[in-house]
């Protein structure tokens, strides 16, 4: 009886065990002892599968694989909050050989400058970010630019001059979006009107749904979001409103109600800088990609959107592509009025890179 | 706010809450017993993909919700055997149980991204809908709302007045007197389990089928750990359970209304608002002194029959 216990007891005992170090979110080792792989790591801040932020990111991580084949090793961590444990995951993964990581949250900044300093042989990427060392660089993708698009179709096609915009934290990527959008609704739509959520989360797809329906009952037609996961595209189809896409083509959620969406697509990126740490020319540089480089895409246009709009929106994304016309251009003041841009001045890129106001127009205060 | 923001509003709070109120309940009965189980996110996660795997087959409504019911089960029944039978720590095995709930439920329902479960219709309930304000807020929802509150109800009803609850609530307040009076402690330990496990996976069916009509790798995000703070809220209660669940959801509902409505209070605030609120209230309950907060006397001690 009492040996049968014993046995059984262990067994449970592995069981529980297997069962944590299963799902501990870490890779297992997969040191080769000798091999001239390059390891690429990737840390993700949200599950692969979320159909959006994360799910792009990881598509340029099997671009690179597909580019390089076996000359690469790749290895990733999914959903790693922002903050210590960050640290540690960045850490383990230089610790066990990776030659450059890639960190694809803002919040992972901080984290990966001080895991960098630690390990000067390894190269390091942060995406979104702004502070750079000799091995760490940043990349990040002018969202804005497709949010400008975005903004015309939605200023457009609103009935109730009403556009619902749930927003996650207010970290300069997120307020840009916001202002890029504003800026090219009211251009269109003099009448138009922004109401921002701000979830506090990437997320959380029952409040990102809440968010959606009360930005619904309080009369928005169209919704835009910074946020994550498809829920909000989900909440416009069942309600009949339109919604934009976020960083994945989300049609399958909403075959309707999609508009179009910004698509980020980091496989050219992800392929060009990897091939440059394998010839030996990675340097830390400052990447900001838009349309141009094919970092920032849009998915096909719903088909609610109307003939002589898709006309209009191929239009400024052609004359944003070929630099002649940038999102925020002038003139533009601040929302408390005093004055940004003259007329005919466009935003220069240390500024946008620390936005931290909203433009005149848009009612409510930055958290 | 007009009366029709307002109803929609209420509207909002209700379905915010239901998944709460399931998960809480599904945590209360195992507390009664004396069952601490840490496990309830993973089982909502575990039973939020069942249901939509259901639903998405295009099976009706009701069996959606006992497939749901049945995952959970499943689920609280491995943490049964590991915690009555085999006394394994009942703390680092609802641990276990939530991570491997959130591991299972994101390799199997890789599959389901991109899928989308059929919407559920509301049951309107005649007359009483038609009262101004309330009426569409509480009396048009779809049938789990009313599930949720009558669950209460039966739950309340079993443990105080029938004599099947008595001895639950004997084996939660003290497992060696329930034991030799005669009563079988592991026995009503495992149907308190199971019947608690398929409550949390009708909680996160409820995500699934309702709330967010889709499935996407931890999405109860952290709500299976509101449902366990909501218990010790609600000292241990059925009704309370609701009333908190609402204070909870209301909070959060009235928050983003709020921003909508250009009320221009930090997010932060607004986002801390109903943690603070569920702190202050249990500051209040145990202020109230003894009686007031009455955890189970038994709740998370293992029980060993003495050779």
């Amino acid at each position: 009886m009492k040996k049968s216990n014993l046995v059984i007891s262990v067994l449970a005992l592995v069981t529980v065990i297997a069962a944590v170090v299963f799902f501990e979110p870490v890779e297992p080792k997969k040191t080769v002892a000798v091999s001239d792989k390059v390891k690429i790591g990737f840390v993700y801040v949200g599950p692969v599968a979320d159909a959006g932020w994360t799910y792009e990111h990881d598509r340029g991580r099997l671009a690179v694989e597909a580019e390089y084949g076996d000359k690469v090793e790749t290895v990733f961590v999914e959903s790693v909050s922002e903050g210590p444990d960050a640290e540690r995951v960045i850490a383990q993964m230089a610790s066990d050989g990776a030659n450059v990581i890639f960190t694809t949250s803002f919040g992972y900044m901080n984290p990966t400058i001080k895991v960098a300093q630690q390990f000067p042989n390894v190269k390091f990427e942060h995406a979104t970010g702004y502070k750079r060392a000799d091995n760490v660089a940043t990349y990040s993708s002018r969202f804005y630019e497709g949010r400008h698009v975005l903004g015309l179709i939605a200023g457009k096609m609103t009935k109730t001059n009403t556009i619902g915009y749930i927003a996650s934290f207010p970290i300069p990527e997120v307020v840009r979006g916001i202002n890029a959008a504003y800026l090219a609704a009211k251009s269109v739509n003099p009448a138009v009107k922004f109401k921002v959520i701000w979830v506090s989360t990437w997320f959380d797809p029952g409040k990102e749904a809440d968010a959606a329906k009360a930005l619904i009952d309080q009369g928005a037609d169209i919704l835009m979001q910074h946020t994550d996961s498809a829920a909000p595209m989900k909440i416009a189809e069942e309600r009949g409103i339109y919604a934009f896409g976020q960083a994945s083509d989300q049609a399958a959620y909403g075959p309707n109600a999609q508009l179009t969406a910004i698509i980020d697509d980091w496989a050219p990126y992800y392929v060009r800088r990897v091939g440059d740490v394998m010839n030996g020319s990675w340097s830390s540089t400052d990447t900001w990609g838009g349309f141009d480089t094919g970092m920032v895409a849009l998915a096909p246009y719903g088909k609610a959107v109307p003939v002589d709009l898709r006309k209009m929106a191929d239009e400024a994304r052609k004359a944003i592509t070929e630099g002649r016309l940038h999102a925020f251009t002038g003139p533009v003041n601040k929302q408390d009025g005093t004055p940004w841009l003259k007329a005919g001045e466009t935003a220069d890129d240390g500024t946008l890179l620390g936005m931290n106001f909203y433009v005149e127009g848009i009612e409510g205060s930055l958290p | 706010m007009d009366h029709g923001l307002l109803t929609s509003v209420i509207h909002a709070i209700v379905i915010a809450s239901t998944p709460l109120v399931f998960a809480g309940l599904g945590a209360l009965i195992q507390e009664r017993a004396g069952v601490l189980n840490l496990g309830i996110e993973g089982l909502m996660i575990v039973g939020a993909l069942a249901g939509f795997a259901s639903a998405v087959a295009d099976y009706p409504l009701v069996v959606s919700v006992v497939v749901a019911a049945l995952a959970g089960a499943a689920l609280a029944s491995v943490f049964a055997l590991l915690v009555l039978r085999l006394y394994a720590n009942p703390v680092a095995t609802g641990l276990a149980l939530t991570l491997f709930g959130l591991g299972l439920s994101a390799l199997a329902g890789s599959q389901y991204i991109g899928r989308t479960a059929p919407q559920v219709s509301e049951w309107i309930i005649p007359g009483f809908n038609q009262i101004p304000v309330i009426g569409h807020a509480f009396f048009s929802h779809d049938p789990l709302v009313y599930l949720s509150i009558a669950m209460a109800g039966i739950i309340w009803w079993f443990l105080t007045k029938t004599r099947a609850g008595l001895i639950l609530r004997a084996v939660g307040e003290n497992h060696s007197s329930a034991h030799s009076l005669g009563f079988s402690v592991l026995a009503i330990r495992f149907l308190a389990i199971i019947s608690g496990g398929a409550l949390a996976g009708i909680g996160g069916a409820y995500l699934t089928l309702v709330q967010t009509p889709l499935f996407v790798e931890g999405m109860t995000a952290g709500r299976g750990w509101i449902a366990l703070a909501l218990v010790v809220f609600a000292s241990w209660r059925p009704f309370r359970v609701i009333a908190g669940a609402y204070l909870f959801g209301g909070v959060s509902i009235v928050q983003l209304h709020g921003q909508a409505l250009g009320i221009s209070v930090a997010a932060q605030w607004l986002s801390m608002l109903p943690y603070i609120v569920t702190i202050s209230a249990l500051v209040v309950i145990a202020s109230r002194g003894r009686g007031a907060l009455a955890a189970p006397g038994s709740l998370g001690i293992t029980f060993k029959e003495s050779k």
